[in-house]
C-alpha cells in the first residue's frame, strides 16, 4: 500500500516537473533569452597582486600608509570608513602622536544633550572616521568592509579605480538605447557599467607620497586598495600566523592519533 | 540493550564506587562511548562521521555561547556589533570565523553521515527510530542554520528572510496571516531579528536532546556495519574504547585540519559577499541565494516555474521543497530490501551513485543565478531525486536480485578460519 502511495506521489512530482519544464523549453526556444548590455560588456576584476595575498602574505605598513593619505586626501571626499577607529591606525604603523594629529585633522560631530546642539569637534583617538555629508548624485558606500563586500573585492576596487573609459562605440551599435545616462561614468568592472562616481585619480602625483613611491594611478589605485583589505579585515596578519601555530599542532597530533590508532588495532587483522 | 558478552563497568577507587551508588553517571558514560559498549569491528571511516558531528554541535554551541555574549540583536545595532566581534573583541574574529565556518563543517559532516545510511541502509529495520531522530536532527540543524545567518542583519541576513518567510505565504487562505505572525510585522525587522536570535540559542540545545535519543535509539540495535550482516558473536564487536575511540581521535585530527585551513586562511570564501553590506530593505540585490548547504533544496523550490492545474508554482515548490526531506521519513518502509549494505545490491548501488550526482547537481543550480540553462537542468535533476525515493526504490528493493552476503562480520574481516573465528576478542 504505502508504495503505492508512493509511487503516484513521485509520478504527482514528476508531472509537475515536466509540465514546468515543458513550458520552460518552449519559452527558451521560441524566445531565447536575450543578452544584455551587462551581460556581454561587464568585465570581470583585473588580475592583480597584493602583498597580503596567499596563506603567507603580509601587510605592507608603508603601502598601507601611502593608502591611507589616498584614502584621506581623495576618497574621503565623499566614502565614511565608519568601522575604523584612529586609534586603530596604530596597527599600520603610525605612533600615538601621528594618531592624534590625524585625529585633530577630521571633525566629529557631538550632540549637546544639555543644550540640544549639534556641534563639532576635533577628533580624538578613540573616535571612529566621522561620517561624510554627501548631496550628489547616488550613493557613496561606507568603504571601511568594500573589500569583503564585493566579489575579489581588492582586484575590484583596483580594477574599478582603473577601469573608467569612453563608452566603446561598439556597445552603442549593439545596443543603441544604452547610452550613459547624464551625470554617470563608463566603467566596465561596475556591476551595471554606469557608475556615478566620477574617476577620482585622474592624473599623477595627485597624492604626494612622503616615502618617495612614484605616486602613478597605478600605484596609488593600488595602494588605497590594499588599505581597503586592511580596513575590512585588521586581524588578517595575526589570523594567519595564528593559523599556521595551529596547522603545525594539528599535523603533530594527527600524526600521533594515528599511531596510536595503528597501534590499538595492529592485533586485530583486517585494519 | 547491549550484547551479554559487554564489558561491565567495574569502579576501583572508593569515590566512583560511592557515585556509582548515588548517580552511576560514569557506568552510563562507559555504556555509551566507553569500553561498554561492543561495536563491529569492521567499520569504516564512514563511520567516523557520527562522532565528528556530534564534535560540531559542541563546537557550534561553545563559539555560539561566546558569540552571544558579544552580540547585540537589535536592527539598528546587529552589523556593527558584528563588526565589533571581528575589531575589538579579544579573538572575537577567530569565534565568529568558527562558528560562521562551524555551521558549513556541520553540514558536511552531516551530509556525509546521511548518505553513509543510504548506501548502508542504516535506516532499515531495527534501526528505523534511529534514523527518524536522525532527519529530525537534521530539520532542526536546517532551522537553526537560517535563522543564524539572519543575525549579522547583512544583505543577504535580511533577504534571505524575507525569501524564506515568504515561502509560509504560498500556502492557501492563511499563508499571508501566517507569514505577518512569524515575523511579527509586514516584513524582517527588529521584531523578526529578536526572535530569530531568540530561537537561534533555543534550538542547539533542543537538538542536543534529540542527539541524546539518537544514540539511545542507536544502542539497542548496536551500531550497523559495511556489510549489513548483524552481529552473531563476540569476535565480531571490539569495545567502542580504546578501539574506536583512537579511531574517531584520529578523525577528528583529519577533519580538524581541513577545518582549521578554511577558518584562518578562507574563512569568507563559503560566505556570500552581500552579507558584508549592512540589510537596506529598499535594495535588493541583484541574486538572493542561501549558504551552500541549502542549495539543493532551494534548486528544488525555485524548479517549480509553472502552475500545476489548480495548485500555484510557489506553493508547488514549496510543497516539493518539504517534501524533498520529508521523504526521507518513509524511507525504511519504502526500501524493503531485506539486505542493508549497497556493497551487496549491485542495482541499488547504480542508483545510489546517480542519486549522490544528482544532489551535486542540484547544489550547483541552486547557487546559480534563477536563469536558463539552471532552471531547466534542476527540473531534470528535481525529477530525478523524487523518482529515486518514491519510484525507484520501491521497484528495484522488490526486483532486485542482491549479491550473496558473508555468513557473519567476522569472515568477512577475517576469511573462513575456523581457528580465527573462535579466537576470543581482546
Amino acid at each position: 500500500m504505502i508504495r503505492i502511495i508512493s509511487i503516484l506521489v513521485g509520478l504527482f512530482f514528476s508531472a509537475a516537473l515536466l509540465w514546468s519544464f515543458g513550458n520552460g523549453a518552449v519559452a527558451y526556444v521560441t524566445e531565447p533569452p536575450a543578452a544584455t548590455v551587462e551581460s556581454v560588456f561587464h568585465k570581470h576584476p583585473k588580475e592583480v597582486e597584493f602583498e597580503s595575498d596567499g596563506a603567507f602574505g603580509k601587510f605592507d605598513n608603508q603601502q598601507l600608509q601611502r593608502g591611507f593619505k589616498v584614502y584621506k586626501e581623495v576618497c574621503a571626499a565623499c566614502h565614511s570608513l565608519s568601522h575604523v577607529a584612529f586609534r586603530d591606525l596604530k596597527a599600520i604603523g603610525y605612533n600615538d602622536d601621528e594618531v592624534k594629529a590625524i585625529a585633530k585633522g577630521f571633525q566629529i560631530p557631538a550632540y549637546n544633550k544639555a543644550t540640544g546642539e549639534v556641534k563639532t569637534a576635533e577628533g580624538i583617538a578613540t573616535d571612529y572616521f566621522p561620517p561624510v555629508a554627501y548631496g550628489g548624485q547616488g550613493t557613496p558606500p561606507d568603504l571601511s568592509l568594500i573589500t569583503k563586500a564585493r566579489h575579489e573585492g581588492p582586484a575590484y576596487v583596483y580594477s574599478l579605480l582603473t577601469g573608467y573609459q569612453e563608452q566603446p562605440a561598439e556597445l552603442l551599435k549593439k545596443f543603441p538605447e544604452a547610452k550613459i545616462p547624464s551625470g554617470l561614468h563608463y566603467n566596465p568592472y561596475f556591476a551595471n557599467l554606469n557608475i556615478a562616481m566620477p574617476q577620482p585619480l585622474t592624473s599623477d602625483d595627485q597624492v604626494t607620497y612622503s616615502d618617495g613611491t612614484k605616486a602613478t594611478v597605478d600605484q596609488m589605485a593600488h595602494d588605497v586598495s590594499a588599505f581597503l583589505i586592511w580596513t575590512a579585515e585588521p586581524k588578517l596578519d595575526k589570523r594567519k600566523q595564528t593559523g599556521w601555530a595551529v596547522l603545525g599542532f594539528l599535523l603533530f597530533a594527527t600524526a600521533l592519533a594515528y599511531m596510536a590508532y595503528r597501534n590499538i588495532w595492529a592485533e586485530k587483522k583486517g585494519h | 540493550m547491549s550484547f551479554p558478552w559487554a564489558n561491565e563497568y567495574k569502579p576501583g577507587h572508593p569515590l566512583m564506587q560511592w557515585l556509582d551508588e548515588k548517580l552511576p553517571l560514569p557506568r552510563f558514560v562507559y555504556n555509551a562511548v566507553g569500553a561498554g559498549y561492543p561495536v563491529p569491528r569492521n567499520l569504516n571511516y564512514a563511520w567516523n562521521f557520527g562522532v565528528l558531528a556530534g564534535f560540531c554541535l559542541a563546537l557550534q554551541i561553545v563559539t555560539g555561547v561566546i558569540l552571544a555574549m558579544h552580540y547585540a540583536a537589535n536592527q539598528g545595532v546587529a552589523f556593527d556589533s558584528v563588526e565589533h566581534i571581528m575589531r575589538d573583541v579579544n579573538w572575537g574574529w577567530m569565534m565568529r570565523y568558527a562558528h560562521a565556518n562551524g555551521a558549513s563543517a556541520f553540514f558536511v559532516v552531516v551530509y556525509i553521515h546521511i548518505f553513509r545510511g543510504f548506501f548502508y541502509g542504516s535506516y532499515k529495520a531495527p534501526r528505523e527510530m534511529i534514523w527518524l531522530l536522525g532527519v529530525v536532527i537534521f530539520l532542526l540543524m536546517m532551522a537553526t542554520a537560517f535563522m543564524g545567518y539572519v543575525l549579522p542583519w547583512g544583505q543577504m541576513s535580511f533577504w534571505g528572510a524575507k525569501v524564506i518567510t515568504g515561502l509560509f505565504g504560498a500556502i492557501p487562505l492563511v499563508g499571508e496571516p501566517i507569514q505577518q505572525w512569524l515575523l511579527g510585522g509586514f516584513a524582517p525587522d527588529n521584531a523578526a531579528l529578536n526572535r530569530f536570535f531568540s530561537l537561534h540559542f533555543l534550538l542547539p540545545f533542543v537538538i542536543v536532546g534529540v542527539v541524546i535519543l539518537h544514540i539511545w535509539a542507536l544502542h539497542i540495535p548496536g551500531s550497523s556495519n559495511p556489510t549489513g550482516v548483524e552481529v552473531k558473536t563476540e569476535s565480531d564487536t571490539v569495545p567502542f574504547h580504546p578501539y574506536y575511540t583512537a579511531k574517531d581521535g584520529f578523525g577528528l585530527g583529519v577533519f580538524l585540519i581541513g577545518y582549521c585551513a578554511m577558518l584562518f586562511f578562507f574563512p569568507n570564501a563559503l560566505g556570500h559577499p552581500d552579507n558584508y553590506i549592512p540589510a537596506n530593505p529598499m535594495s535588493t540585490p541583484a541574486h538572493i541565494v542561501p549558504e551552500w548547504y541549502f542549495w539543493p533544496f532551494y534548486a528544488i523550490l525555485r524548479a517549480f516555474t509553472s502552475n500545476f492545474f489548480i495548485i500555484p508554482a510557489k506553493l508547488m515548490g514549496v510543497l516539493a521543497m518539504f517534501s524533498a526531506i520529508l521523504v526521507w521519513f518513509f524511507l525504511p518502509w519504502l526500501d524493503r530490501s531485506p539486505v542493508r549494505s549497497g556493497h551487496f545490491r549491485p542495482t541499488f548501488r547504480k542508483f545510489f551513485w546517480v542519486l549522490f550526482i544528482d544532489v551535486v547537481i542540484l547544489g550547483y543550480c541552486g547557487g546559480a543565478p534563477a536563469a536558463e540553462p539552471y532552471v531547466m537542468i534542476s527540473q531534470i535533476a528535481s525529477i530525478y531525486y523524487f523518482a529515486h525515493f518514491l519510484i525507484i526504490l520501491p521497484i528495484v528493493s522488490a526486483i532486485e536480485r542482491p549479491d550473496p552476503l558473508p555468513f557473519s562480520i567476522t569472515e568477512a574481516v577475517l576469511g573462513k578460519d575456523e581457528a580465527a573465528t573462535l579466537a576470543p576478542a581482546a
